[in-house]
């Protein structure tokens, strides 16, 4: 996957964590926490979809990393660049 | 093997096994009744459809908020606000003799009427409000402390402080005669400060989404089968034995039978913290009237009453406590089309302290008669307090304490279950963890959270 492709798959994670919300104008440098007021419970889940849907273990100390769009897409980029989409 | 056993299928066990299931867990709800919801169960008599438990949801929030333990709830099911069909509460009251607080989702309201009541008051309840608000559930520094105490030095009313604590304590408190300070303000901010509504399929409707989902996930729900013991080794549960005599395994048990209820289940029969149970229970009247309980003036959705200047929140002496209570009208919410019985009629609901003991001490012929004699006393009692409606009725149900056993196990007909809760959810057996109402979070929502919680914390982290 590149770079829109894995920012596509995290947003369609997100969807399915709060389906309520409108994502259309989420702002890639900014907080997810601060955007869609997401608590840690919310952060694990991310956690855990990217483990379910992409075998991708994300080491708690990692997990800072996934602020926002940017950043999760900054680093998940190494782990996913060698899966296909689809 | 199953990655998880869960021992219960009420709002708990059921949220549990959604989270688990979702993330492609092999887990079995085990269920001893013959149907779903333990304490929040529905039924139909005679043509009628009734809830169990339901009187309203607490923590309604409106579609879009993102805080709060509904929002919480919704995001971690992967649930839709739309999906619970949630309508507000018309407004609700607290009436004691010669005071009124009438309160609705809005809290300016209550704090209205706390001035019109409480004139001298309204500065020490706005502080009273921003405590409650900077209270954090996840520090549990002064969780445990008395509200009581901290109350009497908020508020020097002790008028005020007993009306605020009826419905609380009603709604959700374990602990006699006091609250939890953190208990207190969780409980605050989910009925004064979100709100109640109801969705008007009543519970069957929330029950139908979680059931369907933890089906359509691949979940596994086994009705008819009880847990009878489980037996423990080297520090775990080892095996699951049913009532049927089959024995099941599984990595790990997530139980929301209760704390001592668990405890009596494990063969090596020690638990390391013993602890009391509760012993607060109620009655249930449930009269089905021929019209809309607003036709006859009475539009309140629920009306917390007590008649005396004191509020009393332990069991009491007589079988049925006759000075307080709880009325509801399931059609007195907001709902975009009134809510009709199969005759156009309505509902009314009323709930009173009761004695466990005496009820579960009457033989079958004296049950019968005792609940008819106690719920003439309860009506009667309440309609003090509302417009009569007794020349209305048209059919009639109660139950008793034993009732609340017979539905969930729960030791005494314990509604909230025992005083001292386990907020960690953890047992002396490594693979052994509690959720639901002895866990420390009651009511509909609050229960699904705990199950939610306590299936992230132990269940999935591995
Ligand atoms: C009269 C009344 C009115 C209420 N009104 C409201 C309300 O208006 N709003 C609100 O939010 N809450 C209300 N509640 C409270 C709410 O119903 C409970 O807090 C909540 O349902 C508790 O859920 P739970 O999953 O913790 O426990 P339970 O519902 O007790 O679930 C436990 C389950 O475990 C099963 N079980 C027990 N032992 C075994 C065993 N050995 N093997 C297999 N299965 C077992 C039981 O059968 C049961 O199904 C009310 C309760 C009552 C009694």
């Amino acid at each position: 996957m590149d770079r829109s492709e894995i920012r596509e798959e995290v947003l369609d994670i997100l969807k399915d964590i709060a389906p309520d919300e409108d994502l259309s104008d989420l702002k890639d440098e900014q907080s997810f926490r601060e955007q869609m007021e997401l608590d840690s419970m919310d952060f694990l889940d991310i956690v855990m979809e990217l483990r379910k849907r992409h075998r991708i273990q994300i080491p708690e100390d990692d997990y800072v990393n996934l602020a926002s769009m940017n950043s999760t897409v900054e680093y998940l980029e190494p782990h996913m660049s060698d899966i296909e989409r689809v | 093997m199953y990655d998880t056993i869960i021992i219960g299928a009420g709002m708990s066990g059921l949220a549990a096994g959604i989270r688990l299931a979702h993330y492609e867990q092999k887990v079995c709800i085990l269920e001893r009744h013959y149907t779903i919801g333990g304490l929040n169960s529905f039924y139909r008599l005679r043509g009628r459809d009734y809830d169990v438990g339901l009187h309203a949801l607490t923590n309604v929030t409106p579609k879009g908020t993102r805080k709060g333990p509904l929002a919480r709830l919704l995001r971690q099911l992967r649930m839709s606000w739309d999906d619970l069909e949630i309508s507000p509460q018309v407004g609700s009251e607290i009436v004691f003799p010669g005071n009124r607080l009438r309160f609705d989702n809005n809290l300016d309201l209550l704090r209205s009427e706390v001035a019109r009541e409480f004139p001298k008051r309204v500065d020490q309840f706005e502080q009273l409000i921003s405590e409650i608000v900077d209270y954090d559930d996840l520090d549990d520094t002064h969780a445990a402390m008395s509200a009581r105490e901290r109350l009497t030095e908020l508020l020097d009313e002790p008028l005020l402080i007993e009306m605020l604590f009826c419905p609380l304590m009603f709604y959700g408190s374990a602990r006699e005669h006091d609250m939890d300070w953190g208990q207190f303000s969780i409980m605050f901010r989910s009925i004064f400060m979100e709100g109640l509504g109801r969705p008007q399929a009543g519970v069957r409707l929330i029950l139908k989404h979680l059931v369907r989902k933890f089906r359509g996930l691949g979940g596994e729900l086994k009705l008819r089968c009880g847990v009878k013991q489980m037996k423990v080794a080297d520090d775990e549960v080892k095996t699951v034995v049913l009532e049927n005599g089959e024995e099941i395994t599984g990595r790990r048990i997530l139980s929301s039978a209760g704390w001592c209820e668990t405890m009596r289940l494990c063969d090596d029969g020690q638990p390391v913290v013993s602890r009391a149970p509760g012993r607060l229970s109620f009655c249930e009247t449930i009269a089905a009237i021929d019209l809309e309980p607003k036709t006859l003036g009475h539009d309140r959705t629920i009306t917390f009453y007590n008649d005396n200047e004191q509020f009393a929140w332990t069991p009491p002496d007589t079988p049925c406590d006759l000075r307080s209570g709880v009325i509801c009208s399931p059609n007195n919410f907001e709902y975009g089309e009134p809510l009709e019985g199969p005759d156009g009629g309505g509902t009314v609901r009323i709930t009173a302290l009761a004695n466990f003991d005496y009820w579960n001490g009457l033989d079958e012929e004296q049950y019968k008669l005792e609940k008819l004699r106690w719920y003439d006393a309860i009506t009667d009692s309440a309609v003090r307090f509302i417009p009569d409606y007794r020349n209305r009725v048209v059919d009639t149900d109660m139950f008793t304490p034993t009732t609340i056993v017979r539905f969930t196990g729960h030791d005494n007909g314990a509604v909230y279950g025992a005083p001292d809760k386990q907020a960690d959810g953890r047992t002396h057996l490594k693979n052994l963890f509690i959720c639901g109402t002895d866990q420390g979070f009651v009511g509909i929502i609050g229960s699904i959270v705990s199950g939610i919680g306590m299936a992230n914390m132990h269940c999935l982290r591995d």
